[in-house]
């Protein structure tokens, strides 16, 4: 019997992929052309430097999946003949602000010393950063650099999995609204909206932002929102960024991504002039000759998150079988999706323990 | 290959470069109009592959004709003709092929 | 300079200049954003600026152009040169970019007059250097003097026999026409004949442009398929196939056309309802008969509404302005009805030729659905057999298409791929065009730098 996958966005398919790896039949339920897709917005950071500050679960979760990103890429590349262009020469995080500096050097101490000592990370002043990037401009205080983080275009890693989830012998449905589903212990239909009905005995729902309008009758709280992160990207130029950081880097077409803001506004993912202004202006305080590069396109993507900014790793209070797996940092944790979580959607001994990520530490 | 129309004044009083070479161009001229009449086709080239690629709209939108004038890349066909302007090809790009 | 206005017409073509002239007689204040350096759009590109020989050679249409640019240059409206619209907000507000700064301005009904770019005509070797579109051998008769020696010609459409004619005046006919347009496409017209005929006028001088094209002898082939551009970095040769024979032609210049379609950029960037004509075979926006959009703030007219040609586009870039004018109630409604009533009647005359010349001149197969390994999307070199191979991954749409493969995230922003995508995923999918849909489009319209955006920050983090 079917494992249901409601979601064909970065997480379904990691996870479909890694079910179907596991041998379990896999049919992937995904949405509309013109859908919110978040997949599609993102900023391609495989990225750990930082996360988890005031839950070191999480900053060890990132970092197990970006220990197994390599892997990963490779596997994707040999099943698809997709080069996802997994790079992890390490990230650079760079300030302009001293303030700010100190602040982040003194977060990420002691998110070392909750992780025993196991978190590298160097502070570099503005001459030791200028060796290694010799871009930066004068209003860079310094940087923090860690060999943690990389980037890789999410653009082929969907397409990839696209792929390899088909490959696998994984059914992928685009284009359904999921209109209801009938959930009991090891027993779901889901209705979709031109009719049809998919049997199946475990439901992964995996839908991003559409995921709300499931969750209750699966027996969820999904208390996620929509968060809107806007992105800039400049004409391809020769390439220069060696170290991408949160807010900037060169992609390997060329191009200069900068981004990303972060605003309340609801469902709305248009871009607005005052926040693409401030990405071009910071763009140019870290890189001054920035300044005259052409934007060429850029685009507004709804974040999913949750009351705390972690994942949310929750199997069903009321259909055993049924589990709800939701971030906002797809990307980076794609591995440990495709990896990890497959054991513990299928309840295996394999299964990695997420307790931390349940919906239960929202009751608190 | 370009030519003056019938009946057109042909002189060129304005000199620019391209690429280090001496274009001559009349007022009012684009410098993509000036390259083609001075039979330069090929402007840029593309990242992908590396092809030639030259003017292909003359109006603005294909942006096939990108030249690199003051730092900036700009339309050689939305770019009028100056005296002493300098103009060069893009630095070339090359990026990782999707496969 | 004032930077608010009642109404802000984009685009200076016919419906552009006759528009700020009619909204600028009854008093509203208006402001016309042009893109060029003088007024005339792409049709009447320079008119104002040409000299006698050339305005001759390119014939008595173009020169009825410099009457409308006559007229906008004597009336109120302030004409804004140079400018390149980057944003337009759904909520009237538009961000442009002059002379390397940023500038906003805000309307209380804005027209979109941007016209219509030419269809993309995506055959082998489109690419190569020397290839361009029978709008650019105009542009570069209009704006520069100069034009190609022996060039062929390839597509289909009034436009082609009207340059190879202004070409032959010139001094320089093309050395052939390679004409798509087969016997079965002008039997099938003949349907709209008799409606035609009430367009005689358009017709007789068809007649007249293709008899000067046959007096210059001209070699014309026409129901050719096939066909391939050839060169390694600038153009060598012409393949087609036609009555059953295969035909090689040297040339170094090529000049394509299959038509001009609407260009939707600004319409789609603030999500106007759209609807595919499946007679002109593209997108255009939804509007009613005096040009109002989906969106209260928005009117739309000329070629950008749908195509109809220069004439059609001057009557209609009036009646969009009585509709900004009655919208922003400057005049009542039965002021309108009683303006609007002759143009409308006018309009519908000059349009009657219309459905004759869709039906003569439709792309062909080749170019609606081009082979495997034929380049669509110019600038990210995506081929069709791509956009198939997403389409069978599941993309149902070109934003996924685009996602997986890079199609529309060019430099020209799908101006030129767009159509294309969609033609192939309708086919793929088995879906309407209008179910496939097209790009999303967003801010920047067009490349600025970053400077400049970063110009326009007021100070706050993002």
């Amino acid at each position: 019997m079917a494992t249901i996958v409601i979601g064909g966005g970065v997480v379904g398919l990691s996870v479909a992929y890694g079910l179907l790896k596991r041998g379990k039949e896999v049919i992937v339920l995904d949405g509309a052309d013109d859908d919110f897709r978040a997949s599609r917005g993102n900023f391609g950071l495989v990225w750990v430097q930082g996360k988890g500050a005031n839950a070191p679960h999480y900053a060890t979760w990132s970092r197990r999946s970006a220990a197994l990103w390599s892997s990963f890429a490779q596997d994707l590349h040999a099943e698809t003949g997709v080069d996802v262009d997994y790079q992890n020469a390490g990230g650079v995080e760079y300030f302009t602000d001293e303030a700010a500096l100190q602040k982040q050097v003194e977060t990420l101490s002691r998110l070392r010393d909750a992780l025993g000592g196991d978190y590298p990370f160097d502070v570099l002043d503005h001459a030791a950063l200028q060796e290694r990037v010799p871009e930066i401009g004068p209003k860079v205080v310094g940087g923090i650099y860690t060999n943690m983080d990389g980037h890789v275009n999410p653009l082929y890693l969907l397409r990839a999995l696209s792929i390899a989830v088909r490959k696998a012998g994984g059914t992928i449905t685009t284009g359904t609204h999921v209109v209801k589903v009938d959930a009991q212990d090891r027993d779901f239909t889901v209705l979709l909206e031109d009719g049809t009905r998919i049997a199946g005995d475990a439901l992964v729902l995996a839908a991003g932002l559409g995921a709300m309008e499931l969750a209750h009758s699966l027996g969820f709280e999904a208390p996620i929102r929509p968060q809107q992160g806007q992105v800039l990207i400049t004409e391809k130029l020769p390439f220069f960024l060696k170290y991408p950081s949160g807010t900037l880097r060169q992609v390997n077409e060329g191009g200069v991504q900068i981004g990303a803001s972060k605003a309340e506004v609801g469902f709305d993912d248009d871009e607005d002039i005052s926040t693409s202004a401030a990405l071009a202006q910071h763009a140019i305080d870290v890189f001054p000759h920035l300044g005259q590069v052409k934007l060429l396109r850029s685009w507004a993507a709804l974040r999913i998150m949750s009351p705390d900014g972690l994942p949310i790793y929750q199997r069903s209070p009321t259909a055993l079988g049924a589990s709800f797996m939701t971030c906002h940092s797809g990307i980076t944790l794609a591995a440990a999706h495709a990896n990890l979580m497959p054991d513990w959607v299928l309840e295996s001994n394999a299964a990695p323990d997420v307790s931390q990520f349940s919906e239960s530490r929202f009751h608190v | 290959m370009f030519r003056a129309m019938a009946g057109e004044d042909v002189k060129r009083p304005i000199s620019f470069t391209f690429e280090g070479r001496t274009v001559a161009a009349a007022p009012g001229m684009s410098v993509a109009a000036a390259l083609l009449a001075e039979g330069i086709t090929a402007f840029r080239q593309t990242a992908v592959s590396q092809s030639e690629r030259g003017p292909f709209c003359m109006m603005g939108t294909c942006y096939d004709c990108v030249v690199l004038i003051n730092g900036e890349t700009v339309q050689a066909c939305m770019t009028p003709v100056r005296e002493g302007l300098i103009v060069a090809r893009v630095p070339i790009v090359t990026q990782a092929q999707a496969s | 300079m004032s930077n608010s206005f009642d109404i802000v017409i984009i685009g200076a073509g016919p419906a552009g200049m006759t528009a700020a002239v009619e909204a600028d007689r009854h008093g509203a204040s208006v402001c016309l954003l042009d893109e060029q350096s003088d007024a005339g759009g792409q049709i009447y590109r320079n008119v104002a600026q040409a000299p006698a020989a050339r305005t001759k050679i390119m014939g008595e249409d173009y020169r009825e152009g410099a009457a409308l640019v006559e007229n906008l240059d004597a009336s109120g409206a302030v004409h804004r040169r140079n400018v390149t619209v980057w944003k337009v907000g759904k909520d009237g507000a538009i961000a442009f970019s002059k002379d390397g700064q940023a500038e906003q301005i805000y309307a209380r009904h804005i027209i979109i007059a941007n016209g219509a770019t030419e269809r993309a005509v995506p055959v082998p070797g489109w690419t190569t250097p020397g290839v361009m579109t029978v709008g650019a051998a105009q542009i570069l008769m209009k704006t520069s003097g100069i034009m190609p020696v022996g060039a062929v010609l390839i597509g289909s459409g009034p436009l082609l026999y009207l340059v190879a004619r202004q070409l032959v005046a010139a001094g320089a006919p093309p050395k052939a026409l390679v004409e798509t347009q087969t016997r079965a496409d002008l039997i099938r017209a003949m349907r709209h004949f008799w409606q035609a005929l009430r367009g005689w006028k358009q017709l007789v001088k068809g007649v007249g442009l293709i008899a000067a094209i046959w007096w210059a002898r001209v070699p014309r082939h026409t129901g050719a398929t096939d066909i391939a551009i050839e060169g390694e970095g600038f153009v060598e040769r012409i393949r087609f196939r036609a009555k059953g024979r295969d035909h090689v032609i040297q040339s170094d210049t090529v000049l394509l056309h299959q038509g001009v379609v609407p260009n939707t950029q600004v319409a789609r960037s603030i999500g106007l309802d759209q609807i595919y004509d499946t007679a002109q075979f593209c997108f255009k926006p939804v509007t009613d008969a005096h040009g109002q959009s989906s969106n209260p703030l928005f009117s739309v007219a000329g070629d950008g509404a749908g195509i109809g040609g220069a004439k059609v586009a001057a009557i209609s870039g009036r009646l969009s302005a009585l509709n900004a004018l009655r919208q922003i109630n400057k005049i009542t409604e039965t002021d309108r009805e009683k303006r609007a009533g002759p143009l409308l009647e006018r309009r519908e005359a000059e349009m009657a030729i219309r459905p004759f010349l869709d039906a003569a001149y439709p792309p062909p197969q080749q170019v609606l659905s081009p082979a495997d390994d034929t380049i669509i999307c110019r600038c990210e070199e995506v081929r069709a057999g791509d956009i198939r191979r997403y389409a069978a991954l599941g993309c149902t749409g070109p934003n996924q298409t685009k996602s997986f493969g890079r199609s529309g995230m060019g430099a020209c922003q799908g101006r030129y791929c767009g159509l294309v995508v969609t033609e192939i995923l309708a086919e793929e999918t088995g879906q309407s065009q209008d179910a496939v849909g097209s790009y999303r489009i967003r801010a920047p319209l067009k490349p600025i730098s970053l400077g400049e955006l970063a110009g326009l920050s007021d100070g706050k983090t993002p």
